[in-house]
């Protein structure tokens, strides 16, 4: 396994898509991959996310163990930062840019449009596991807002017809870069 | 068979946003059908991102534009002979002759959208590594004046002049130092750190290695922010071909000077860009703020004398080193010297990177540049400098782009984004909005920062609901958020509420719909 460095980008960020459900000795081989680095938390962690989905809290100790830091640490840490997640997330991973520039190009009516036509709620997993839509803050293409990163794809100019169809389950040329 | 023709497609983020790999492979494709040799090179944007995906063609001539493409005017382009830069209704003429690429003082991103970003070949062609070549032949301290003479201030937002930083770096004993670049671009609105990694990375490698070597240091780091997965793998790629060229390792360039660099992601928290909650970060741990004293230049990765700069810091320093530092300081007005890279976004026509140096106006660059909103509805508002930036009016906009001249209209120019917004916009939602960011994005080390932002979510709900009596605690909590946080987050936090209040009034003062007496009657 060799992420998250020499992943490419197609694979990178989907954090979700057919990932394999947790292992402790799969995560524990990871963490051991990782722990050699300089402040290792943050590689293991993104690279434990990258292969489950999520962080599971069965990662505490291993991760505590390897580092030689306190349990209470490290939970503290995967406590901290927004983009690690606790459980596991959807078939398709939709972030979504409600940050000014977007703000200005209407991201805000798209998280309505979300919610009004397809039931889908924001920092949410649908019910039937299939979507997440996340909300960050700024990905970078604030000129050709609103901006979405959708399965690890940037995508401008989000519109309706864009989020209709990673609704409706179907792909769309625009979500391909 | 004719002769290979060089077709420019951008694979910056922004480009692939809107279609561009799907150009490349319909001009691929195309190109063999018809039987023409092209050579697709991927360079990085131009920067004029209303016109992407930008296809460029290299001619006798020049390269000619042709933007926007999709993949359905590609056959038509063929058709029309656009191998030659002929005629279509795509063709934007000469690309460097565009009014808004011709206008600008391109030194930090010479390169970018020209070459391609990962050939160590074209680097050089173009001036690569002449900074770094000649840093290897003088002494630290000539390298830091050098640096200090071109008048560099930091582009992350504070404007802490860079020569200074490195002096006491320099001054600093110890076993290890190290380098750390600043690529958490946390800031809405902005994207040239990210334009740069993608488009002209090994500038950023060059600039980290001069600092390196002028301090001492043989590690850096650039923490890049997770949101940026396109950047990413173009600094692994530069890092393993800078790496293979020998232009990092232990004799860099085939000096005596060893120098090397790792990529770390930061994790989706926007304090850390700050610059202790980095390091924390980096280390491993959560990320909370930590106190100054001590200096991370004198205790900061590991305990180590540190030099945290930004992105366009660092990735300026190899055009100071290659042409002098009086060459770089002949741009610019009072004590903002230099160029600054502008990132002109939201509601815009014509947005995108506009190097230009320190002065120009901001009118300027929304009307000349930007050509107005992009929904065609009247201007009302621009928010400069990010999340933390003011919201400034019409009656604003002929502030010189300038750190002095912005902070005396209570403003800041911080790295250099603009987001414009149209007459829709309700300046109280977006003060609102500045208390939740904060509220959700603070490290929460101090009460006035962590509380005072709830707090200002809280009483801006009161008052968007028409109680305009609560505007004057919304005064008190910014003044107490001014005065007594301990970082710039819960510290300029203010700044866009308070401009928010002072130039937009109206939208503060709404009586709540549902109390007018139409509004009664219809209910
Ligand atoms: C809340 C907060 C967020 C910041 N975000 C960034 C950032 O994203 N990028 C950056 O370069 N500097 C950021 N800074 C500024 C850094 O603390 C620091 O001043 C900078 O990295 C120093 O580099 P420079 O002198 O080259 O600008 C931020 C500061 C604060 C208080
Ligand atoms: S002002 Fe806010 S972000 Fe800064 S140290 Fe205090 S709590 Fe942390
Ligand atoms: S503000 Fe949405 S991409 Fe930057």
């Amino acid at each position: 396994m060799t992420v998250p460095n020499g992943q490419n980008n197609a694979e990178w960020h989907k954090k979700g898509v057919g990932l394999m459900s947790w292992d402790d000795a799969v995560a524990s081989s990871i963490v051991n991959e990782y722990k050699h680095l300089a402040g290792a938390t943050l590689p293991i962690l993104h690279a434990l996310q990258e292969n489950f989905g999520y962080v599971d809290k069965r990662a505490v100790p291993l991760i505590a163990d390897a580092l030689n830091m306190s349990k209470a640490e490290i939970f503290g840490a995967i406590t901290f930062y927004h983009d690690f997640r606790h459980e596991p997330a959807g078939q398709t991973v939709v972030k979504l840019c409600r940050a000014e520039a977007c703000q200005s190009m209407g991201c805000e009516s798209l998280v309505t449009h979300l919610k009004d036509a397809h039931g889908v709620e924001i920092n949410a997993t649908t019910p039937d596991g299939r979507l997440t839509v996340e909300t960050v803050y700024c990905l970078g293409n604030c000129a050709l807002g609103p901006a979405a990163l959708i399965n690890g794809a940037l995508v401008g100019r989000v519109d309706e017809e864009v989020l209709d169809a990673v609704c409706k389950g179907q792909s769309h040329d625009r979500m391909a870069g | 068979m004719s002769p290979s023709i060089k077709i420019y497609v951008p694979r910056d983020a922004a480009a692939l946003s809107v279609g561009a790999n799907r150009v490349a492979t319909a001009l691929a494709n195309e190109a063999k059908k018809r039987g023409q040799a092209v050579e697709i090179i991927r360079n990085g944007s131009r920067g004029m991102l209303w016109l992407e995906p930008l296809v460029e063609v290299e001619t006798a001539k020049g390269r000619v534009a042709f933007g926007p493409v999709a993949p359905k005017d590609v056959a038509s382009l063929f058709e029309a002979n656009f191998l030659t830069g002929s005629a279509h209704p795509l063709n934007l003429g000469l690309t460097e002759e565009i009014p808004f690429f011709k206008n600008q003082e391109r030194l930090t991103f010479a390169r970018v959208g020209v070459i391609d970003p990962l050939s160590v070949d074209d680097y050089i062609a173009h001036g690569g590594f002449v900074g770094l070549k000649k840093a290897v032949t003088m002494t630290g301290a000539a390298i830091v004046q050098e640096v200090a003479d071109s008048g560099l201030r930091g582009r992350g937002g504070a404007g802490f002049p860079t020569g200074i930083k490195w002096k006491t770096v320099l001054g600093a004993e110890a076993d290890q130092k190290y380098i750390v670049c600043n690529a958490d671009e946390g800031d809405s609105g902005t994207f040239a750190d990210r334009m740069l990694m993608e488009g002209d990375p090994y500038t950023l490698i060059e600039g980290m290695a001069i600092a390196g070597v002028a301090v001492g240091a043989t590690k850096g780091f650039i923490y890049l922010r997770s949101e940026y997965p396109h950047a990413y793998q173009t600094l692994l790629e530069a890092i393993r071909t800078a790496r293979a060229a020998r232009w990092l390792g232990p004799a860099i360039g085939g000096s005596s000077y060893a120098f090397d660099l790792e990529v770390r992601l930061g994790a989706g928290a926007y304090i850390c860009g700050e610059e202790t909650s980095l390091l924390e970060s980096l280390e491993g741990k959560r990320a909370i703020v930590r106190a100054k004293p001590p200096l991370p230049a004198l205790k900061g990765l590991f305990g180590k004398p540190t030099i945290v700069n930004n992105v366009m810091s660092l990735a300026t320093i190899p055009w100071i080193m290659a042409n002098g530092a009086k060459a770089y300081a002949d741009f610019g007005m009072g004590r903002s010297r230099g160029t600054l890279p502008i990132q002109l976004a939201g509601n815009i026509k014509q947005g995108g990177l506009i190097e230009k140096a320190f002065g120009v106006r901001l009118r300027e660059i929304i009307q000349t540049y930007g050509g107005g909103t992009h929904s065609g509805r009247s201007f009302r508002a621009v928010q400069v400098g990010g999340p933390l930036g003011a919201y400034f009016p019409e009656s604003l906009l002929d502030t010189p782009m300038d750190y002095e001249a912005m902070a005396a209209k209570k403003g800041l120019l911080g790295h250099g984004g603009m987001v414009v917004f149209d007459d829709t916009v309700d300046l109280a939602q977006q003060a609102r909005f500045a208390f939740e960011f904060c509220a959700k994005e603070s490290c929460g080390k101090c009460t006035p920062c962590r509380i005072g932002a709830t707090r200002g979510v809280e009483t801006m709900d009161k008052v968007i609901a028409g109680d305009t009596s609560k505007l004057a605690l919304i005064d008190d909590l910014c003044h107490l958020m001014t005065d007594a946080s301990l970082c710039a987050m819960g510290g300029l936090t203010p700044v866009p509420v308070m401009s928010a209040m002072t130039h937009f009034p109206d939208d503060f003062n709404r009586a709540p719909k549902r109390m007018t007496p139409e509004n009664l009657a219809a209910e």
